[in-house]
């Protein structure tokens, strides 16, 4: 706590696009109140002062190489709060795209007979490698989520993440289902809390939010086949954000 | 000066987007070592591109940058439309140009106010500016808002933009939003004068380093959306000849690539499109130029920052033309289909930092064989090093801290984008 009984917060990023970051400084207005209420100590991409005294840490982006791990295990160390902030940090995300190919291969596709200049391994999320307290899914955040989380924290209490597909909200909203329109989306099977944007938008869900606990797979699988994508096209589709092929908590510690 | 030693690294550069170091060592007045080293981690896009179908291409390469997303989707959207053909209406094309204002003031907005303004008012943030300059800090707010809401009328929302597919848009935006911008740019133009005037009383520092422009150009427009790639030494050069001009190649110390072409390096960004394009400018941004002193061909890095300003001032007046003729004659429901075949296509656009392609080669079943991006700010970091070459002995005889300082000045000049590159920058006096 500073002096002044407010929370100190902390925002870092690890391999990501800052998207997140951006989304939260969209809130305008309602971004003042959050900021009445604590006070903000790292924040790189805006200022030029920094502090390791920290009660909340804001951490976006993936965990991609071997210097990230004493980075965020000293984040988790100091931290009371550990908020992991959009999929690259909640379910690893875009970057484990890569994760689908052999390190050296993907490193020779992008830098060729250079890729021995740089150290990488397999794209994870926060929690493949520290515990994680508070999770904003989405690529990038739902802002209006950002602040119920928040409030939360402040509050002492756990958040809840929506664990019903995007399909409720979707129709919630009154809108008419892309899948009936024969627009191959991956809401029935995606976790919900992002007031279906996309979809509102006659967009196709991606599934950014990460998998329901219980995905119908199958079922996901033929109305996606039913809408023109291959066995294997589908299998690229459900894996955009969701790509295992790390090594998790449990068998690092071994 | 002979006699000077000085070492220093400053780690994490702030006020940047993503993370990069500044390394300084002189011993007896002679560089044994100066370089912007970024040391973001590789993200390996090209990689992750493989074996997407065209319709997720520009959804995944979109998210290689939050702040220049709405480029990173078009330049892809636009490969992906020369690979296999698929026009575009003239509505779209208005409906893609419209939502390039917005992201770009947006993006100049943020770095000139939030990220180069605490330099100039002497301040290590924009926070304290809050309390001493309020009026500046609200009027930054209003305009970033407003380029915030073009984006998301247009797009859905600016980060990672929704509404943008191959081909044409998948929904349209509301007359009443439409209007609703267009009163508030109106309105916007009494924060443009306002803006040049506070600018006009900063002084930037003083340096100059002729070197060659890369931008896109279009014969009668400020080419921001569509263009032929030019260059100030060169002219200009077919766009399927691009890798000639880029010439990336991959130094040590950085995790991004650099590139040159005729010299050591070139720049891109606002002052090459300023630089190459004048002509081209709105009446209102030529008259923002005068009033700040740029003059062109301006070798001064420096003055990004101010053609930024420029750009600001013809972004907001373009809109506004683009605006009126919507409003005018209503949008239209169009209706598209994408046939996937075979073919390999070039995207290039100019993002704020600068000129940006993708190329993508497609299979006969519509999903990416191989995949390039040469991002903006991998072009100009061989730039920067070559202005800390030749800005370093100028003044090498000033305090350490100056010294450290101006160099800091120089990299955020450029509006480093990190992320886009990889994604990193610190300083550091070894």
């Amino acid at each position: 706590m500073s002096n002044n009984g407010k929370p100190r917060v902390a925002f870092f990023d690890f391999a990501c696009c800052e998207g997140c970051q951006l989304r939260v400084l969209e809130l305008e207005e309602a971004l003042l109140d959050v900021l009445a209420q604590v006070d903000i100590v790292t924040f790189r991409e805006a200022m030029t002062e920094a502090s390791d005294d920290y009660d909340v840490a804001f951490v976006e982006g993936s965990i991609t190489r071997p210097a990230d791990l004493p980075r965020i295990q000293k984040i988790r160390d100091t931290a009371k709060v550990l908020v992991a902030l959009g999929a690259c940090a909640t379910i690893g995300g875009i970057n484990c795209g890569k994760n689908r190919f052999q390190m050296a291969e993907a490193m020779d596709i992008v830098y060729g007979d250079d890729a021995a200049h740089f150290e990488t391994f397999e794209a994870r999320p926060v929690d493949a490698v520290v515990p994680v307290d508070y999770y904003i899914h989405g690529c990038p955040i739902n802002p209006n989520e950002f602040v119920k989380v928040f409030h939360a924290i402040l509050q002492g209490r756990p958040y809840a993440v929506p664990d019903h597909p995007v399909c409720v909200e979707c129709r919630l909203k009154g809108n008419v289902c892309l899948l009936e329109k024969g627009i191959p989306c991956m809401g029935p099977v995606t976790r919900a809390g992002c007031d279906a944007i996309c979809p509102s938008y006659g967009y196709s869900c991606f599934g950014c939010r990460g998998l329901v606990s219980e995905p119908n797979r199958n079922s996901e699988s033929e109305l996606l086949q039913k809408h023109g994508l291959t066995s294997e096209e589908v299998a690229g589709r459900f894996s955009i954000y969701v790509q295992e092929g790390y090594p998790k908590r449990e068998e690092v510690a071994k | 000066m002979s006699e000077v030693d000085m070492h220093f690294e400053v780690e994490h550069l702030t006020r940047v987007e993503g993370h990069g170091n500044i390394v300084l060592d002189v011993e007896k007045g002679e560089i044994k070592k100066l370089q912007w080293q970024v040391i973001e981690a590789p993200r390996l896009f090209e990689a992750m591109l493989r074996g997407h179908r065209w319709d997720e291409a520009h959804h995944i390469s979109c998210r290689i940058c939050g702040i220049c997303s709405v480029s990173h989707t078009c330049a892809s959207l636009r490969a992906t439309e020369a690979a296999m053909n698929i026009p575009i209406s003239e509505q779209t094309l208005k409906l893609r140009k419209l939502i390039f204002h917005g992201e770009m003031i947006q993006s100049h907005v943020l770095h000139v106010f939030l990220l180069v303004a605490p330099d100039l008012l002497g301040a290590p943030s924009v926070f304290p500016l809050i309390q001493t300059h309020k009026d500046v800090v609200l009027m930054a707010m209003r305009m970033k808002k407003l380029a915030n809401d073009i984006s998301r009328v247009v797009g859905g929302r600016h980060v990672h933009p929704i509404t943008l597919i191959p081909g044409g848009f998948a929904s349209l935006p509301k007359r009443s939003e439409l209007e609703d911008l267009r009163e508030r740019l109106e309105a916007c133009k009494a924060d443009l004068t306002a803006t040049v005037d506070l600018l006009a009383t900063l002084k930037l520092p003083d340096f100059v380093r002729e070197t060659e422009y890369i931008s896109i150009r279009m014969p009668d427009e400020f080419a921001m959306y569509e263009g032929s790639v030019y260059s100030s030494d060169a002219g200009p050069m077919p766009l399927d000849r691009y890798r000639e001009v880029t010439n990336e190649f991959v130094v040590p110390h950085s995790t991004a690539k650099h590139a040159k072409w005729h010299r050591s390096s070139y720049m891109v960004g606002a002052l090459a499109r300023v630089n190459n394009n004048y002509q081209m400018l709105r009446p209102e941004a030529k008259a923002a130029a005068e009033a700040l002193g740029l003059k062109t061909p301006c070798y001064n890095p420096f003055m990004n920052n101010i053609a930024q300003v420029v750009e600001v001032a013809h972004c907001v007046l373009d809109a506004i033309d683009i605006l009126d003729k919507f409003l005018d004659k209503g949008l239209d429901r169009e209706a598209f289909k994408v046939e996937p075949r075979a073919g390999r296509g070039i995207g290039v656009v100019e993002a704020p930092r600068g000129i940006l392609f993708h190329d993508y080669e497609y299979g006969d079943d519509g999903r990416i064989v191989k995949a390039n991006c040469v991002i903006p700010t991998n072009q100009n970091h061989e730039s920067i090093e070559d202005d800390f070459r030749a800005l370093v002995p100028q003044i090498l005889d000033q305090p350490q801290d100056d010294v450290r300082q101006a160099l800091e000045m120089l990299v955020r000049a450029y509006d480093p984008c990190i992320s886009c590159s990889t994604h990193y920058l610190d300083v550091n006096f070894v």
